[in-house]
This record gives C-alpha cells, sequence and structure tokens, in this order.
C-alpha cells in the first residue's frame, strides 16, 4: 500500500453504524458526489420536480381563465402565477431535464470513465437550485415581473441570474467532455449523434447564458438603483423575455433530436448513413441560439407592405424562425431513411424510441407554430398562440427526454422498462401534449389574448371550449408525467437489466455493465467506427459504413 | 529476455486547455452582449435629442488608456510563462507569472480609480447603470484573472510544469485583452 491509499478499514464503514448514520452518510455522498451518473440523475429529479410544480400552475392558470372572467386567484396571484409559469417551464423544467440526460449519458457514450470537470458541472446544478429555489421564494413573496416588493423584485433578477451561471457552467463541463474525454479511437466524426447534438447545445449554452447574464446584471442594477434605463420590474420581461420564448428555447431541444436518430439506428438495425447531414440538421436547429444572442423574442415579417421592406423584414425571418424549422424537418428525414424497410431487416421499436419520436414530432409542431407567429398578417402576436408554440416546445422535449431515460434505464438504474410498459405512457403524454399545444394555438388564431400579454381574462364566451380543451391535455399530460416517474421508480427497484449489450445497439455504453459502476468501465473501450458494438456482434443486419 | 511492446501513449486530454478557451468565449459573449445593450440605449437617448454622457462627467482617459497599454505585457508575460515552463525554466516560469499578477493588480487598481474619479453614481440615471454594469464585470472578470494566475503560480510550484495550464493562463489573458479593447473603444473611446 501506497502513502496515499486510503486504508480499507475506512473505506469499509463510511458513515457510522445505526441506519440513521448510514442514510444521512449516503444522502451526503449523493449531495457532493462528482459522479457525472448522481449529477445528472440529480438535474433531472430537480427538472421532474419543476415540472410538475410547473404544471399544477399551469393548470391553475387554465381554470382560472375557462371563462375568461376570472373566479378562483386575486389579481396579484394571478401576475405571480404567470411568472412561475413562464419561467418555469424553461428553467424548472426543459433546462434542467435536459442537461441532466446529457451530463448522465454523453460520458458514457464517449467512453469516458468521468466527465471533464465533474466539480464544474456539481458547482452548475447547485447554482441552478440555489436560484430555482430563491426564484420560487420571490415569487411567493410578491416578487417577479410585476412584483410590489422592491426587494423580492431584486431576488428574482439574482435567481435567473443565478440560473444562467449554473447553465453555463454545466453547460462548459460538458461540452470539454465531448472535446477531451473520448475513448481511444473516437474522433469526433463517430461519436455517437446524441454526443454530437450535445455538443452543438452545450455550445449554444455557452454562448447564450453569459449574454442573459449579462442583461441581468444590468436589469439587477438598474432596478436597485435607478429604475431609469430598463423601466424597472416590468422591464425585465422586455430584455430578458427572449430566453423564455421561441425561437430561444429551440436550442434546448438538439439534443431530442441526436437521441432520435441514436436510438433509430438501433430500432431499425442500421448504421447511419448521412452523419453529417445529420449534424447539419443539429446546427441548423442552433441557429437559434444566435437568434437568442441578439437579445430579441420575436422576429417578424409583415406581407402587406412594400417589397423592399418585405425583404429587410424577411430575411432575419427566414434565418431565425424557418431554419430552425428546417433542421428539425432535415433530422428526421435521416430518420425516414434510416426506417426505410430492407429485406431481411426487421424494426425493433422500443418504449424509449416511440417517446422520443413523439417529443420531436411534437417539437416539431411548436417550431412550425413558431414560424406562423411570425408572420404579423395572420395576427397572431400577443394571442395565445405563442402560449401554444411554448407548450409543444417544452412538453415534446420533455417527451424526448423521458425516451433518454426510457432508453437508457439499464444503464443508470438498473432496470428496464420495456415497450409494453412505456407505449401507453409515451401515447398518454404525446396526446396531452398535442392537445395542450393545439387548444392554445386554435383559440390564438380566434384572438384570445396571451397569458403572457393580456393576463387571464377576454371577452368572447366561445373561447371556454378551448380554454377547456388546453387544460384537459395539460391534465392528461400531467398523469403521464407521474406514470413515467412510476416507471422509472419501478425500473430501479426491479433491477432486471441485463450486463450483455441488447441486440442492435451501437455505442460503448453498452459495454459495461448494467447499472454502470462508478467509474463507468472496468477497460476502456477502443474504437474503430462509429458504431463500435456493431462492430463485435457476429450478424448485423447493417447496410453501409 | 524479451520485453513486452509498451503500451501505446495515452491520448491528450487538454480539458484545461479546452475549458479555458470556452470560459474565453463564455466571457467575451457576456461583456459582447453588455455592450450591444450599451450601444442600443446610447443611439436611443441620441435619437431622442437627449445627452447621453451626464453633464459635468469627464471620463479618466488616462488611466484607462494605461489599463489597455498595460493588457499588452501582461499577454506577453503570460506567454513568457508558458514559453518558460514548456523548457523547465522554473525560475522565468514564476517571475512572468508575478508580473503578469502584478500587472492585472494594476488595471484592478486603476479601474478602481476610473470609478472614484468619474463623478457618476450607480444611481445616477441609465449611463451610471451601465457604466457600473459594464466595469463592475470586467473587474470581476479581472479578479478571476488574478487567481487563475495564483492558482497557476502555485501549481507551478507545486512541480507542474507540462505546460497545458500556462497555456489555458495565457489564452485566458489575451481574451481578457480582447473584452478590454472592445470596453475601451465603446465605454471610454466612443462614449
Amino acid at each position: 500500500m501506497t502513502t496515499i491509499d486510503t486504508s480499507p478499514d475506512a473505506v469499509a464503514t463510511p458513515s457510522g453504524d445505526s441506519a440513521i448514520e448510514r442514510s444521512l452518510g449516503a444522502i451526503a455522498n449523493t449531495l457532493t458526489s462528482a459522479d457525472h451518473k448522481v449529477i445528472g440523475r440529480l438535474f433531472v429529479a430537480g427538472g421532474v420536480l419543476g415540472l410538475l410544480a410547473t404544471l399544477v400552475v399551469t393548470v391553475l392558470l387554465d381554470l382560472e381563465r375557462v371563462d375568461g372572467d376570472g373566479f378562483l386567484l386575486d389579481e396579484g396571484a394571478i401576475a405571480q402565477l404567470i411568472d412561475a409559469q413562464r419561467i418555469g417551464l424553461v428553467f424548472a423544467a426543459a433546462l434542467p431535464l435536459v442537461l441532466g440526460l446529457a451530463i448522465a449519458a454523453v460520458p458514457l457514450q464517449l467512453g469516458a470513465r468521468s466527465m471533464a470537470f465533474p466539480r464544474l458541472a456539481a458547482a452548475g446544478l447547485w447554482l441552478w437550485f440555489g436560484g430555482l429555489v430563491l426564484n420560487i421564494v420571490s415569487l411567493a413573496n410578491n416578487g417577479g415581473t410585476l412584483g410590489g416588493d422592491a426587494d423580492m423584485v431584486d431576488l428574482f433578477i439574482a435567481s435567473l441570474a443565478l440560473m444562467a451561471l449554473g447553465a453555463a457552467a454545466a453547460a462548459g463541463a460538458l461540452a470539454t467532455s465531448v472535446f477531451t474525454t473520448r475513448a481511444p479511437g473516437m474522433t469526433l466524426k463517430r461519436a455517437p449523434l446524441f454526443s454530437q447534438s450535445v455538443l452543438v447545445f452545450a455550445g449554444s449554452l455557452i454562448l447564450v447564458m453569459p449574454v442573459l447574464f449579462g442583461t441581468l446584471v444590468y436589469l439587477f442594477i438598474d432596478h436597485r438603483y435607478s429604475r431609469e434605463a430598463f423601466g424597472g420590474n416590468v422591464g425585465t420581461l422586455e430584455w430578458a423575455g427572449w430566453i423564455l420564448t421561441q425561437p430561444a428555447t429551440l436550442l434546448l431541444t438538439i439534443p431530442v433530436f441526436g437521441l432520435l436518430l441514436d436510438q433509430a439506428a438501433v430500432v431499425f438495425g442500421k448504421r447511419t448513413g448521412m452523419r453529417g447531414l445529420a449534424l447539419t440538421g443539429f446546427g441548423l436547429i442552433g441557429i437559434s441560439a444566435l437568434a437568442a444572442v441578439t437579445q430579441r423574442g420575436l422576429f417578424d415579417v409583415t406581407f402587406d407592405q412594400d417589397g423592399a421592406d418585405v425583404v429587410q423584414e424577411l430575411i432575419p425571418y427566414l434565418f431565425f424562425n424557418v431554419l430552425p424549422l428546417l433542421g428539425g424537418v432535415v433530422v428526421l428525414a435521416v430518420m425516414a431513411v434510416l426506417a426505410k424497410p430492407q429485406k431481411g431487416g426487421t424494426a425493433r421499436p422500443t418504449g424509449g424510441f416511440l417517446l422520443t419520436l413523439f417529443g420531436a414530432l411534437i417539437i416539431l409542431l411548436g417550431m412550425v407554430g413558431n414560424a406562423l407567429y411570425g408572420i404579423t398578417d395572420l395576427e397572431l402576436i400577443g394571442t395565445a398562440f405563442e402560449e401554444g408554440t411554448t407548450t409543444a416546445v417544452v412538453y415534446g422535449l420533455v417527451i424526448g427526454v423521458f425516451g433518454g431515460l426510457a432508453y437508457w434505464a439499464p444503464k443508470l438504474s438498473g432496470g428496464t422498462i420495456g415497450i409494453g410498459k412505456s407505449a401507453p405512457d409515451a401515447l398518454l403524454a404525446a396526446a396531452g401534449a398535442a392537445v395542450a399545444a393545439i387548444a392554445l394555438m386554435v383559440a390564438g388564431f380566434l384572438d384570445q389574448p396571451s397569458l403572457y400579454a393580456g393576463g387571464a381574462s377576454f371577452d368572447d364566451s366561445d373561447l371556454s371550449i378551448w380554454n377547456i380543451i388546453s387544460l384537459v391535455g395539460t391534465a392528461l399530460f400531467a398523469v403521464a408525467v407521474l406514470g413515467f416517474v412510476a416507471l422509472v421508480v419501478g425500473a430501479r427497484r426491479s433491477h432486471d437489466a441485463d450486463d450483455e449489450p441488447p441486440a442492435g445497439v451501437q455505442t460503448v455504453e453498452w459495454l459495461t455493465s448494467s447499472p454502470a459502476p462508478d467509474d463507468n468501465f472496468a477497460t476502456v473501450p477502443v474504437v474503430h467506427s462509429a458504431e463500435p458494438v456493431l462492430d463485435l456482434q457476429p450478424t448485423t443486419t447493417g447496410s453501409d459504413a | 529476455m524479451e520485453a513486452l511492446a509498451p503500451p501505446p501513449p495515452p491520448p491528450a486530454r487538454r480539458q484545461v486547455l479546452v475549458g479555458a478557451s470556452l470560459a474565453a468565449v463564455a466571457s467575451a459573449m457576456l461583456v459582447g452582449g453588455m455592450l450591444a445593450v450599451w450601444l442600443l440605449l446610447r443611439t436611443r437617448a441620441i435619437d431622442a435629442g437627449e445627452s447621453w454622457l451626464p453633464s459635468g462627467v469627464t471620463i479618466p482617459e488616462v488611466p484607462s488608456n494605461i489599463m489597455l497599454i498595460a493588457f499588452l505585457p501582461v499577454c506577453v508575460c503570460a506567454q513568457w510563462a508558458h514559453w518558460s515552463a514548456t523548457r523547465n525554466d522554473r525560475a522565468n516560469a514564476f517571475l512572468a507569472l508575478g508580473i503578469t499578477a502584478l500587472l492585472a493588480f494594476m488595471i484592478i487598481n486603476a479601474q478602481f480609480f476610473v470609478l472614484y474619479e468619474l463623478g457618476v453614481g450607480v444611481s445616477d440615471g441609465a449611463y451610471g447603470t451601465l457604466f457600473f454594469g459594464i466595469t463592475g464585470v470586467f473587474l470581476a472578470l479581472m479578479i478571476v484573472g488574478l487567481l487563475v494566475t495564483l492558482v497557476t503560480a502555485f501549481r507551478l510550484f507545486g512541480g507542474r510544469t507540462d505546460g497545458e495550464l500556462l497555456a489555458a493562463h495565457a489564452i485566458y489573458w489575451y481574451a481578457m485583452s480582447a473584452v478590454f479593447a472592445a470596453i475601451w473603444f465603446v465605454v471610454y473611446v466612443t462614449k
């Protein structure tokens, strides 16, 4: 034993003798862990809790505006709840869920024993979590964009800055991991498509979150000391609201599309050709990051005007609204090529794939909605259509992330989530998300004002039906979320996963035991192609390399 | 007796270098976004016929110019430290890091002097808010840089002379130089 080894006695009894001491020790180990799987799981757990809280708020707001008259909540509470719902969808649900899945799965996919800068990722987790808690405290005490308590408004702005800082820190660790911790032989070109999409996503966050942080620094100083430059607390949404809407939120969806292609290759038993085209699709969706750094939330075009003016507005509209949509279409086209039937080939659909496919399709609905929203001639700006678009993007992202959690359940929890259990949940989640989003979009076409612009009141009683449908959709989606949580808990308890790689899998995370040990791999695999596990299997239904 | 073939060399990790590069990009985006807001509000004020610079305010140009000039030796010294460390010349590396830290401290001091001499408070309207916001962020980035230099020196003292850490250290200071050049042009020259 060298002088730096830990004594075996000290390792054997780390947390005392009693059950309580052992439990406290285990909790302390989890909360201070530098294991990327633990950090990822904590991010996901926080995201699921944030999502459920946001869904409760959404249901309350939907109930409030069923008849456009308001009967449940007082006006002050509505303002706080609208802030809570808007921030909750992005910062409490979408961001932590996608970050958590990426942190948990990417190092495994890369064949790495740990992620780069794990302490930075953990710092990102706790900065995000601290910011979220402070955000809730500020909203509960009359803070927020329409809050009446100046100190709580300051806290509200500071909490957003903390969450932005946490996201940037976690993204930095993720991007560095993809660049530096790949297994021997795994060039960036051979990296799994999910990891490549996470690189685009993390790079986008590194570009966007500092810009948001800088704006929030200005907003904090202005609100605290002068309130002349940015319009006080009301100006917060004018100056920083772009992060809560499309196209900025589209950058969060990039990993869902990478996950879709990785799983499609497994389901259809083929090597993924056209990897360059897939990467192009991720990059096109990543253009939403460029939209975000302009600090604008809307790139609109009016066709009913002079040609020169149309062209002037059309270029940014096409660039920031239509190109991300094109990126989503390109990725789905690559998947369609993978799905093309082949002689002797059989598809092996999985629950994870179904969830991810439904999620991607609903995100695509949100992208189409975003493209329509920017056409001012349709008179959708300021209506509930924007809410429908955000709902589609965020709910779709959540379903897609659930697909990843189901796919990697053996490596992350040691159990499996079979298609028999997850398919009904996938259908329920997709139906709920689609109904909630489309109902709001229709209400937008019928001129119902947006919660964000006009509160919960409106005059036309014919709109009630669409609000009821949206409420039902959100409730169904919430039930599906709870159902998926039950599936994950069940998988974790069952520990029924096999160490042998399932048929058709291609990437190196399947070469380790289930669940993956602390240092991921007993032997770091050497990679010779983009589908290293497929190379090991004696017979494949592969087509092209 | 035959010897076993040597194992393949471990792949270059360069995590610190990549991390520093990403931090440099993030710093540039942070300050770039803040300068964009500065220029937008400045343009709006001028278009509305208002005076952007509060009356009676004189920007202390000498210390701001000295800060800009000081970044040149900062970069040279950071590169000198890297050059020395890769040649195992610890004495020169320490000397270079020491001068880097001293110059960084001098720049921080000059920035505080500018804030003190400016004659505008943080609560004095839009200009005060933006000036204190952007210079405050710059000060925070400088303090981070100073800490990076001190940690690098400590690691060098501990025997780490592989050059990667010092290359990362140099990248950070190059980025800070670019960041301050942008601040200098927008805030101190264009005003």
